[in-house]
């Protein structure tokens, strides 16, 4: 009996270790999103100067979608930009952008320059659809199901491997899942 | 000389302690009606700026925690009540943008934590001593 009391510092010791342990492995500027499993925000975006079509929650009714946060001010995402490109040319996949507190003009230069692969593109010149979407940076990818939920939520570039590997199975898997509804 | 360097120390001393930090909230953003601007620091004091983390976003100058100042501003113009404002941001951003974690299931344990360990302390105190005591009897009554 002694004995085992002894212990017990020792093993309160070892569990504290293995739990800070795993704490640092994580990236604390990896925060999840708030609005996962949670219907889109609304919100009713004009268009970006210099092109006609803006963005508003309705417009992706029943699709499965990216939305992505972007900027012509924002350095990742000129990374960013060709992987996009790719995914919207090759994958069919809809692809929304919400133009984030941008100059007015400059997210239509930058899309002349390296091409468009958004079907749908909001002006957020304030910020504050930025704000419900809990936006923390750009660039910053959402995926919605075919009931316009939010599932899922990228933070940071897109690259061709975290394509691959996290954001192409599960729009596959949702579109699967809007198949099957009837 | 002791002395001199011990007054010029008190003297940069109170020269840095003296100058006002500067403020993040930049005068544009803020309210004319003092009551309620007082409301939007003390409720922006317990907001995370959440591109620097570390800062509440009173302080920071991101331009990411001046958006959501003047959302703060906004919405108590609107007439929000604090608890409403605070809700809002935490239901876009989840808990991490309190500074202060809230009291709930998932954070019972840290909360519970400190009582925990000092209850256990205390009781290993506790025993400790009174084992001492039996024994330093048991010593007493042999000696007798």
């Amino acid at each position: 009996m002694k004995r085992i009391l002894f212990l017990v510092p020792l093993a309160l010791f070892v569990v504290l270790g293995i739990y800070f342990a795993v704490g640092l492995t994580r990236d604390p500027s990896h925060m999840p999103s708030a609005l996962i499993d949670k219907p889109l925000p609304e919100f009713d975006l004009a268009a970006i100067e210099g092109e006609t079509r803006g963005f508003a929650t309705s417009d992706l009714d029943g699709e499965v979608a990216l939305i992505n946060f972007f900027g012509s001010w924002c350095i990742s995402c000129i990374i960013e930009h060709p992987v996009l490109m790719d995914i919207a040319a090759r994958e069919g996949v809809v692809i929304a952008g919400i133009d984030w507190k941008d100059k007015p003009g400059a997210g239509k230069s930058w899309l002349d320059q390296r091409g468009n692969p958004y079907v749908f593109i909001g002006d957020d010149p304030s910020g504050r659809t930025a704000i419900d979407f809990g936006i923390t940076g750009a660039p910053e990818t959402f995926i919605i199901d075919h009931k316009g939920r939010v599932r899922y939520r990228y933070a940071g570039p897109i690259t061709p491997q975290i394509w691959q590997r996290d954001l192409k199975p599960l729009v596959e898997k949702l579109r699967k899942e809007g198949d099957d509804a009837p | 000389m002791l002395r001199s360097i011990i007054s010029a120390a008190l003297a940069l001393i109170f020269a840095v302690a003296s100058v006002e930090p500067t403020l993040a909230v930049e005068p544009d953003e803020m309210l004319d009606n003092p009551v309620l601007e007082a409301r939007a620091r003390e409720i922006s004091r317990q907001l995370r700026c959440v591109v620097c983390q570390s800062q509440n976003i009173d302080d920071s100058n991101a331009p990411l925690a001046k958006d959501m100042r003047l959302l703060v501003r906004e919405r108590l113009v609107a007439g929000d009540s604090d608890e409403a404002i605070i809700a809002y941001l935490v239901a876009r951003y989840g808990d991490y943008v309190l500074l202060k974690p809230p009291v709930q299931t998932n954070t019972a344990f840290l909360w519970a934590a400190p009582a925990l360990i000092f209850t256990f302390a205390a009781g290993m105190a506790g025993l400790y001593l009174s084992r001492m005591r039996r024994a330093d009897n048991a010593a007493a009554d042999e000696r007798r």
